[in-house]
């Protein structure tokens, strides 16, 4: 099916279409929150399961971030951990145990106290999830027990330094669910669960719709949010809509009050319609290029260098992505905690491209293309079509690198294949990225004690990630945290391009949705303009 | 008609039957990918699993056993009706099939509805009009209709009737009016073929004696047209039903994509997109039954609708 064309077709109609109408202005001043209405929101898939433990794609997370509370909330603006469900916590000298005490009085919609019993069930429960509890799990790595000290005291034990656990219990992942829902199994729990959050799952209608009710009596919300009471909209209806032109249209006429997934062709549409862009570059990996060291061309630091050297990031985010967007300044996105700079490490200079393959022998050949003792500079780049922008960004990174003499093909290959590929290591460079919140996810992504997906040699990087995870001084992680992206950087080893970003539509008469630290949304503080 | 005629036929099917079962067997297993890998990655950017984690899982759903083992036993539990559960969130394949099955048959209703109306009409006109400009409009419609692509009609009719003139809702699946636009697109290029296969054996039933036997006894046009012409040219028409009962099928995929109704479509396409192994299955062996059936139907009633056709062993 040719979407490009039938997206174009489409954003020229709708264009024509939405010349006519003048745009509603953005009110500055959203005034007063004003309670009641029902917010229809379009996201582009369904995960077919409605158990935030066992989710990963934010367009279901959008939906049951909502339906459960956390132990923690994460700041967005600096990524510390604030009070949420827990009041407080603390940490063992190594940070191999976490003790937190609980808010009082908290209930799960089916009307049993949420204490510490229960999230020593949940915690518990997450052991026996299968493949879909993969987000969970990690950040219960190395998981003993827990220990129930008292109703509001609970005691959650690890046979190693986890630092990046406590992060964890802010996310969706470890969303407490009613002990009742954790004790049925997976497959169950994917058709309906009971949490505590501020709206409850009043239907679910596999690839159609996620239909959300407030809680009444709702009292306990994170110490972020405008207001710990009840949420301000009485529903909110998440409907799946696949098609990206029928989602555009359907906010550029009023259909739906807010969508998901923006691509850069239909911003100019949607504030031409009057509707509001909200974007946050997602946390974590940015999307980049990460050469296989055990190949030829990927052990090689010349390649790895001048393929960094030659390609503009000012260029690709300007071309291909949305405005919000920014290039990558590091192994890093900008919004994780603990991101350091490292842009004066990442220039664009194609002409010291040329002269680092010249000094390594890789001289120009007839057609451009360099070559070593007859071999030419042809790397094979794989990549996946898990995000729409990607094609554009490999094809235009294609077109940089080509300037400096190398090859650059492309190879893409269905999101099922990405695990198995890294894991076979069956390709010379991969472009992809990870979302979380955490630098604990560098350790996971490049330690040679874990995965080695990119086969990278064992060095003194794997000291500093080994470090990092247990170090429960915020200031001093972060010291090495910036160790380990300089290392990562300086030697090469990944290649930073761009930061993925959520953008959202929002039509102009909702306030108040915020992104939280995972760029993912919280919509307990959102409103509509009443009538 | 004779049951050696019959027994012949139903073997053929049960043939058809495990051809579409082994076919789609042999080519989802040729994928390369992990649909193990795929669950586990959230169909996103999440973490990986280490490999050990994923070969428990893998052992868990039975894909570590030899492909033949995997492919014996997924047959014999076919013969029982049984096609395992998703791979994807664990629900029963046949429940999954039956769940998707009512939204899909209501959007082929209307489907169908909607091109034996444009489809007989266009045909019926451009065989009757007797300005020469009008029936070679009309007869140049199929044509034109037959090569729009689905899903860019569609698209247009979202934008015209939903987000232009807000007449109709773009999605979803409820009430009589939200039917009205899918009917709408899955119905025209199946209502241009009806329209050039009546349009033919009418043109042909119009010159058969009969015709000029009826319009001798003084017999009106409009009746000759109607009464004698059509009910004789109706009946190849019929041959073509099984090809358009595929046709509305597959145009269901594309239909309920674009405007975000349940159904069959729209579970194979989800399934596809992670490589859910037992549901992809089951639909194609589904979808292959039913045109089977609705051939080996049409095969059957010919006869009795027209005498001078006899089944021949």
């Amino acid at each position: 099916m040719p979407r490009p064309l039938a997206s174009w077709l489409v954003a020229a109609v709708v264009l024509l279409s939405a010349c006519g109408s003048t745009p509603t202005a953005s009110t500055a001043d959203p005034g007063v929150p004003q309670p009641g209405g029902t917010l229809r929101f379009a996201v582009s898939s369904d995960q077919g399961c409605v158990d935030p433990q066992q989710v990963g794609s934010n367009d279901t997370i959008f939906s049951l971030r909502q339906v459960v509370d956390s132990l923690t909330d994460q700041d967005p603006a600096g990524g510390e951990l604030r009070p949420w469900l827990a009041t407080s916590w603390e940490s063992n000298a190594d940070a191999s145990s976490y003790t937190f005490t609980l808010r009082e009085g908290v209930t799960f919609s089916d009307g049993t106290p949420l204490d510490a019993a229960a999230v020593k069930a949940n915690f518990d429960a997450v052991q026996n999830l299968g493949a879909r509890g993969t987000l969970p799990k990690g950040y219960l790595a190395g998981y003993v027990g827990t220990t129930v000290e008292s109703p509001t005291r609970l005691t959650v034990a690890f046979d190693r330094p986890n630092v990046q656990f406590l992060q964890g219990t802010s996310t969706h992942s470890l969303g407490i669910l009613s002990p009742a829902t954790v004790a049925r199994s997976d497959d169950d729990r994917c058709a309906s669960v009971v949490g505590s959050g501020p709206f409850v799952i009043e239907s679910y209608t596999r690839d159609e719709s996620i239909v959300l009710a407030k809680r009444a009596g709702y009292a306990w919300g994170s110490s972020l949010w405008r207001s710990q009471g009840e949420a301000q909209l009485d529903r909110i209806e998440f409907r799946i809509v696949p098609e990206s032109g029928v989602r555009v249209g359907s906010l550029a006429s009023g259909e739906v009050d807010a969508i998901g997934n923006i691509a850069q062709q239909d911003e100019a549409l949607l504030t031409a319609a009057g509707a509001q862009l909200l974007g946050r570059p997602n946390p974590g990996i940015p999307f980049g290029i990460t050469f296989n060291q055990a190949s030829p061309l990927g052990a090689d630091p010349a390649v790895r260098e001048a393929v960094s050297l030659a390609i503009d990031r000012a260029e690709v985010v300007a071309t291909v992505y949305t405005s919000q967007t920014k290039p990558a300044t590091s192994p890093l996105a900008s919004t994780t905690p603990g991101y350091a700079d490292q842009s004066a490490l990442l220039p664009f200079d194609p002409a010291r491209a040329g002269s680092v393959l010249d000094a390594a022998g890789w001289l120009p050949g007839p057609d451009g293309i360099r070559a070593r003792n007859g071999t030419p500079l042809t790397v094979e780049l794989t990549w996946y079509a898990n995000s729409p922008a990607n094609r554009a960004a490999v094809e235009l990174i294609q077109q940089q690198v080509r300037k400096v003499g190398i090859d650059l093909q492309l190879r893409e290959k269905p999101i099922s294949e990405n695990t198995p590929t890294l894991q076979s290591g069956q390709y010379v460079a991969n472009w992809g990225n990870t979302t979380r919140a955490d630098p604990d996810i560098l350790r996971s992504t490049y330690s040679t004690a874990g995965n080695n997906y990119y086969r990278l040699p064992s060095g003194p990087l794997d000291e500093v990630l080994a470090q990092q995870a247990a170090q429960p001084d915020e200031a001093a992680r972060a010291a090495t945290v910036a160790q380990a992206q300089q290392l990562l950087v300086r030697e090469h080893q990944t290649i930073p391009v761009v930061e993925l970003t959520t953008v959202l539509g929002v039509a102009a008469d909702v306030h108040g949705v915020a992104f939280d630290a995972s760029s993912r949304i919280q919509l307990h503080d959102t409103w509509k303009v009443q009538p | 008609m004779t049951g050696r005629y019959l027994l012949r036929r139903l073997l053929a099917a049960v043939g058809v039957l495990w051809a579409a079962f082994t076919v789609s067997f042999v080519v989802l297993y040729l994928l390369p990918g992990d649909p193990v890998a795929t669950m586990a990655s959230g169909g996103l950017d999440g973490e990986p699993l280490p490999p050990e984690q994923l070969d428990a899982l893998r052992a868990r759903y039975g894909l570590d056993q030899p492909v033949l083992v995997q492919y014996g036993q997924r047959l014999l539990a076919a013969l029982t009706g049984d096609f395992g559960t998703s791979i994807q969130n664990g629900q029963d394949v046949r429940s999954a099939i039956l769940e998707a099955l009512p939204p899909t048959l209501q959007i082929s209703a209307a489907g169908l509805a909607v091109a034996v109306l444009f489809g007989g009409s266009v045909a019926l006109v451009a065989t009757y009009t007797r300005a020469f400009w009008l029936r070679q409009l009309l007869m140049a419609l199929p044509s034109l209709a037959v090569s729009l692509p689905v899903f860019w009609v569609g698209l247009m009719l979202v934008q015209v009737f939903a987000f232009g003139l807000g007449l109709l809702p773009s999605v979803g699946a409820n009430g009589p009016a939200a039917l009205v636009l899918p009917a709408v697109t899955l119905g025209l290029p199946t209502g241009a073929l009806l329209a050039q296969v009546l349009a033919k054996s009418l043109s042909h039933a119009l010159g058969e004696p009969y015709v000029t036997t009826a319009r001798a006894k003084g017999v009106g046009r409009a009746s000759v047209h109607l009464r004698h012409a059509l009910r004789n040219a109706a009946l190849p028409a019929l041959t073509v039903f099984g090809y358009i009962v595929g046709n509305l099928i597959a145009g269901s995929v594309v239909v309920e994509t674009v405007f975000t109704r349940p159904g069959l479509g729209r579970l194979t396409v989800a399934a596809v997109g992670v490589q859910d192994i037992p549901v992809v299955q089951g639909v194609v062996v589904f979808a292959a039954a039913v045109f089977v059936l609705v051939n080996l139907a049409v095969d059957l009633i010919y006869p009795l609708l027209d005498p001078r056709i006899g089944v021949t062993s």
